[in-house]
């Protein structure tokens, strides 16, 4: 009674119009009650999550969130990104700000645990890795020795670098700055030697953030990759139902791509006589109820999205440019590890 | 007159003082070359200052580029790339707002304006203020809003206060009509709040769809500058003098529940207050419930204001004479009355020159809310210069920004200045 | 009627709703009890979600391993060290700003503020406008636009400008300047640095007695300078004169050996003097035209100069008007040094910032954050009211 009361006085401090306090029960019932899914995404990462000048995004991550409104809602489109710094982002989702992160998060445990979220899946497998100007002649990490390093704060990549140094004894000096365009500015302007983030960051900030007069040859990526990151969408602990979708929504492409099923075809695979496609497409129903959502799930998904290696392509692959090469984020049957359990 | 000319003293010619004591020669004398140490110090003064004007009227007119398509072509010349805030002006007046519809921003800023510009003149200070800012607040949340949404809550608190306020003020002073009038509001306001908690009345509202609603997240730019600014200190205001007469009463729990609040949110930076707002608050409100990003840091900046607000009023009760509290006193006025209408009245025009001072501080403070990620001018201007194709101009915008600051600012210390004197013209000896 | 209030208020017992003591402790409770109210909720929903995202509590995160590496320290400090450790560089680190930061605005601030008192017209209006520009234009784009100036203008350590004879080295990883290489005199030498300063005051003291005893003036502002500086070179030779120095060389990406002021130092420090002197010039300026004209033109009169009648006269006198106002500036000096955040220098507030996101533990580091500034902050507030209470008016 009390609490109520007081609920209601704060809420009434909090000024007509903005958006107030919302009281969710279960997470997927607050999403279906509210017709869309709130998807917290980077601040602009081209091809993992960037808008453009329509406020329209697009990226591998986004895609992640297309999938998962395309499986709750049937369209893809019933998303609303919230853009979150790597500071806030847990927060967002802690305090259900966001119904799920999607936005080149790192899978650990202490994040698993500790902070209270699971992670349904890793839609692509990273590494830390660094980027110097090639003028500076540099070939390989291990000759970094004393080099002033540019590094954004609240990621494992800080931790990650300094261990890194220490194992190999070498030295390095942090310049430290929260905001990422600040960090890339302090390095494209040569207060940092090297700038140190996650590879496929270091991609898309060669390809789309390199100021004017340096274009983006005159900077190279070392080979060294010097941490797992295997990054995928976050939701908080306490909804399972959600996380399977999540997790399903991100299995369906890659099923999708492993038996041949995308975009174009999806039509055509629809008549398909092969019980694993016919499972898997809704065709012999009971998999959509199993998961809580409409039979046509993966129809949706792969239409409305493609599936992951469309998705691969199209936003970080040759097809884009970023262009990174496929490497550890091959299907399993091609040598990557991107393996996903069967939909049966 | 003529007789005196004539006798006395030999008439001498008047003479006008010596040549150089007057007009520019002695002007400059006086001022400029009255002794060695002086004519050397304006000689330098001079040098440096022509070298400064000549150097900044190369770089910014006569070097300059209007007019480029990217960041490098702007380069070529020596000179200031101005091409740039043309390029970008838009973005960092108004920031993500959809570009189509920036007429809004604009038009709430004008409003805003309008309202502040309203409020300076002394004229409005009585019920027309109450007036200006209703009308000013609904045209620039409309604006920015596009829809907005009145829950039935809010107008009962509303009477239940104007109810009680007035109930408590004008007791023994309003004719029965008026005090009945307040009882009816304070008597609706109070069953129908009861109603809500008790879920005996549903959740309506006043709904005004003008406009396509845009989110706070998608403000930017000046308009955020501000509001915060603004709201931030109005909202602070009320609660800054709560806490003031908090700590001047003589209750001891009271008094020092206020000194400890005072003390410890003016003995921490803003910073660690706006993270506060941005990582803990969340925390601290029930599971699953979620408060806007720009209400947070509006939250934190009134938590701020109201702090020094309360210090500044302090300092005006404190100027009062005993006098005014015992004749106070005297009348039979209760504890709100001989407040409101006897200490407050006397002690807020004294404060009014130091509060504009605190408003241009906050003005200037609102910029911190770039660190936990909110829009506001700076964070916007500072956005224009990410653009890969315009990078390497960083000191044409932010002098671009620094002179919509100063404009502000400046214009604001001049009012203070002239109001400090024009309110003290009647203490003046 | 009032005659008869009086009367009810002397000899018979009010009723107890009436009784102002009664009324003021049920109001109290009412407020406190709201005041509990409104915590326990918040605590409780605090609580609540913590237990619901599992979120650790307490501060034994302050003992593990904190990883993560600090660019500018001014202790030893390594990954390996503690979080306790890493928040103690930042607390250092804020200290060291703040205490270079106020010393030299209040160099900057009263020079501005006796300028704009300048019978030099010209002097008056730059001074005049120096302080417009400054103080009405937020600190925080100062900072950027200096940090921006700094990080852009100046060339890469390979191409850095070269002073003295290559000894000194600017370039956009600092300047780096030589400085002698620690010896056990060092130690010493500081000791000596005190006995110096003490000396002085001594001296101070005893030169004041002496002339207002006798009249006859001692420049004992001149001598004091010569016996701080004087003690520990003295010590220093005593000690062998080690001349052992550590210069700065370019070695591989930066250069090794001296020291080096970072240019995120240098910009927050830059930043925060400019900004801030402009609030001390207005308040020097106030603080002496709070005195009466009659003060100047005394000292006119018998013959002092300018300078002396600055020195001598008013600036005593306008101290005790400019140390209360000048303690908020000093407060303001260190809060705002928490904008080094902005500007990637690694103070307090960053380093609790990267503790918050390895640990996930926000309410026990914004704790720390609080307890730090507060006491500084309480720290300054005490010794400028002690130094208030020194140089108030001594009334005979």
């Amino acid at each position: 009674m009390i609490k109520n009361a007081i609920a209601v006085g704060v809420a009434a401090a909090s000024i007509a119009g903005f958006s107030g306090i919302a009281h969710a029960g279960k997470d997927l019932d607050a999403i279906k009650a509210r017709g869309s899914l709130i998807c917290g995404v980077g601040t602009g990462t081209a091809g993992f999550g960037l808008a453009d000048s329509q406020g329209k995004w697009t990226g591998l991550d986004v895609d992640v969130c297309r999938a998962v409104a395309a499986a709750i809602f049937g369209d893809s489109e019933k998303v609303k990104y919230v853009p979150t710094t790597a500071q806030q982002r847990f927060t967002a989702l802690q305090s259900g700000e966001v119904d799920m992160l999607s936005r080149t998060t790192t899978y650990t445990l202490t994040r698993d645990t500790a902070l209270g979220f699971d992670f349904p899946g890793i839609n692509y497998y990273d590494g830390q890795g660094f980027m110097v100007n090639k003028k500076l002649g540099v070939k390989s990490a291990k000759e970094l020795n004393g080099a002033t390093i540019c590094v954004s704060p609240g990621t494992t990549t800080e931790l990650n670098l300094a261990d890194y140094f220490r194992a190999n004894k070498l030295s390095f000096k942090p310049v430290v700055i929260e905001k990422a365009d600040e960090i890339r500015a302090a390095f494209f302007s040569g207060r940092c030697d090297v700038y140190t983030t996650d590879a496929s960051s270091l991609y898309s900030v060669r390809a789309a953030n390199v100021p004017a007069p340096q274009k983006a040859d005159d900077f190279i990526i070392l080979p060294e990759i010097i941490s797992k990151e295997p990054l995928g969408p976050v939701v908080r602990h306490g909804d399972n139902q959600l996380a399977d979708i999540v997790r399903w929504a991100h299995f369906a492409m890659l099923e999708a791509e492993e038996y041949g099923i995308n975009s174009k075809n999806v039509d055509q695979m629809l008549k398909s006589e092969d019980p694993v496609i016919k499972r898997i497409l809704g065709v012999t129903p009971g998999m959509g109820k199993a998961l809580g959502v409409d039979e046509k799930w993966v129809v949706n998904i792969v239409k409305q999205v493609g599936n992951y290696g469309e998705s691969f392509e199209r936003n970080v692959g040759m097809g884009s440019v970023l262009k990174i090469e496929r490497g550890l984020n091959k299907l399993w049957t091609k040598g990557g590890l991107q393996y996903a359990p069967p939909i049966r | 007159m003529t007789d005196l000319a004539q006798s006395g003293d030999a008439p001498r010619p008047k003479m006008s003082p010596p040549a150089d004591q007057t007009g520019i020669v002695g002007w400059l004398k006086r001022n400029l070359f009255s002794s060695w140490g002086n004519s050397l110090t304006t000689i330098v003064l001079i040098a440096c200052v022509v070298w400064i004007i000549d150097w900044f009227i190369d770089w910014g007119l006569v070097n300059a580029t209007f007019v480029a398509a990217n960041g490098p072509e702007c380069g070529k010349n020596a000179g200031a790339c101005w091409a740039l805030i043309g390029e970008k002006y838009r973005y960092i007046f108004f920031g993500s707002f959809p570009y189509e519809q920036h007429w809004r921003p604009l038009f709430a800023c004008i409003a805003m304006l309008a309202m502040l510009l309203a409020s300076a003149d002394r004229r409005m200070w009585n019920w027309r203020l109450l007036v200006i800012w209703s009308v000013g607040s609904f045209v620039t949340f409309l604006l920015m809003f596009g829809e907005l949404r009145f829950p039935l809550t809010i107008f009962l608190i509303v009477g239940l206060v104007v109810g009680g306020v007035g109930m408590g003020l004008r007791a023994g002073i309003a004719s029965p009509r008026e005090m009945l009038t307040y009882r009816v509001l304070a008597i609706v306001g109070g069953v129908g709040l009861a109603g809500r908690i008790a879920g005996v009345i549903p959740a309506w509202g006043l709904e005004i769809n003008a406009f396509s609603y845009v989110e706070t997240g998608l403000w930017g730019g000046l308009p955020v500058t501000m509001i915060l600014a603004t709201y931030g200190l109005v909202f602070a205001f009320p609660y800054g003098i709560l806490l003031a007469l908090g700590r001047r009463s003589n209750l001891p729990l009271i008094k020092g529940l206020c000194v400890g609040f005072i003390e410890l949110i003016r003995g921490v930076p803003l910073i660690s207050l706006l993270i506060m707002a941005s990582v803990m608050l969340p925390l601290f409100l029930p599971t699953g419930s979620n408060i806007d990003k720009f209400l947070r840091a509006l939250v934190a900046v009134i938590f701020f204001a109201g702090a020094y607000i309360a210090e500044i009023i302090r300092g005006g009760l404190q100027s009062l004479p005993k006098g005014q509290f015992e004749a106070a006193d005297a009348m039979g006025l209760n504890y709100v009355q001989s407040t409101t209408l006897i200490v407050l009245p006397q002690a807020l025009r004294v404060v009014i020159p130091p509060l504009i001072n605190t408003f241009i501080g906050f003005f200037k403070d609102t910029s911190l809310v770039l660190i936990i990620g909110i829009f506001d001018f700076l964070n916007t201007a500072n956005q224009a210069l990410v653009d890969p194709n315009w990078a390497g101009f960083p000191g044409e915008v932010y002098l671009f920004a620094a002179a919509i600051y100063f404009i502000f600012c400046y214009s604001m210390s001049r009012y203070s200045k002239y109001l400090e004197i024009e309110l003290n013209k009647g203490t003046r000896r | 009627m009032a005659v008869e209030a009086v009367r009810a208020t002397s000899d018979t017992k009010v009723a107890p709703w009436n009784d102002p003591v009664i009324r003021g402790w049920v109001f109290q409770i009412v407020v406190v009890g709201l005041v509990a109210a409104l915590a326990w909720y918040l605590v409780s929903n605090t609580l609540e979600n913590l237990a619901r995202q599992k979120i650790a509590t307490g501060f034994d995160f302050l003992g593990r391993e904190a990883g993560f590496a600090i660019g500018d320290t001014m202790i030893a400090y390594s990954p390996a060290d503690t979080y306790a450790r890493a928040i103690w560089v930042g607390i250092l680190n804020t200290l060291r700003v703040a205490v270079i930061g106020i010393i030299l605005t209040t160099f900057l601030g009263t020079i501005i503020g006796i300028g704009r008192l300048s019978p030099n017209w010209l002097l008056a209006r730059i001074c005049a406008i120096y302080v417009e520009i400054f103080r009405n234009v937020p600190l925080l784009l100062w900072l950027f636009l200096i940090y921006k100036l700094v990080s852009e203008a100046f060339p890469g350590p390979r191409q850095a400008i070269r002073m003295m004879g290559d000894t000194v080295f600017l370039s956009n990883r600092g300047l780096y300047f030589p400085v002698p290489i620690a010896a056990p005199i060092h130690k010493w030498m500081g000791v000596g640095l005190i006995v110096g300063i003490v000396g002085a005051w001594a001296l101070h003291r005893w030169a004041t007695a002496r002339q207002a005893r006798t009249g006859e003036p001692f420049p004992s502002i001149l001598a004091g300078f010569g016996i701080v500086l004087a003690a520990p070179f003295l010590v220093w030779l005593l000690g062998g004169a080690p001349s052992a120095m550590s210069w700065p060389a370019l070695k591989g990406f930066n250069f090794e050996g001296g020291t080096v002021i970072q240019p995120e130092f240098a910009a927050l420090l830059l930043g925060l003097v400019l900004y801030t002197s402009a609030f001390v010039a207005e308040i020097v300026r106030s603080g002496i035209l709070a005195l009466h004209k009659g003060q100047s033109e005394a000292a006119a009169a018998i013959g002092l100069s300018r300078g002396q009648s600055m020195r001598l006269v008013l600036l005593p006198q306008a101290l005790r008007v400019i140390v209360p106002p000048m303690t908020s500036t000093y407060l303001n000096i260190t809060k705002n040094s928490s904008l080094a955040i902005a500007i990637g220098y690694p103070d307090l507030v960053a380093s609790i910032n990267v503790t918050i996101n390895q640990t996930g533990q926000a309410i026990e580091n914004i704790l720390i954050i609080m307890a730090a500034y507060l006491t500084v902050s309480l720290s300054i507030s005490a010794f400028m009211n002690w130094y208030n209470k020194q140089i108030a008016l001594k009334e005979r």
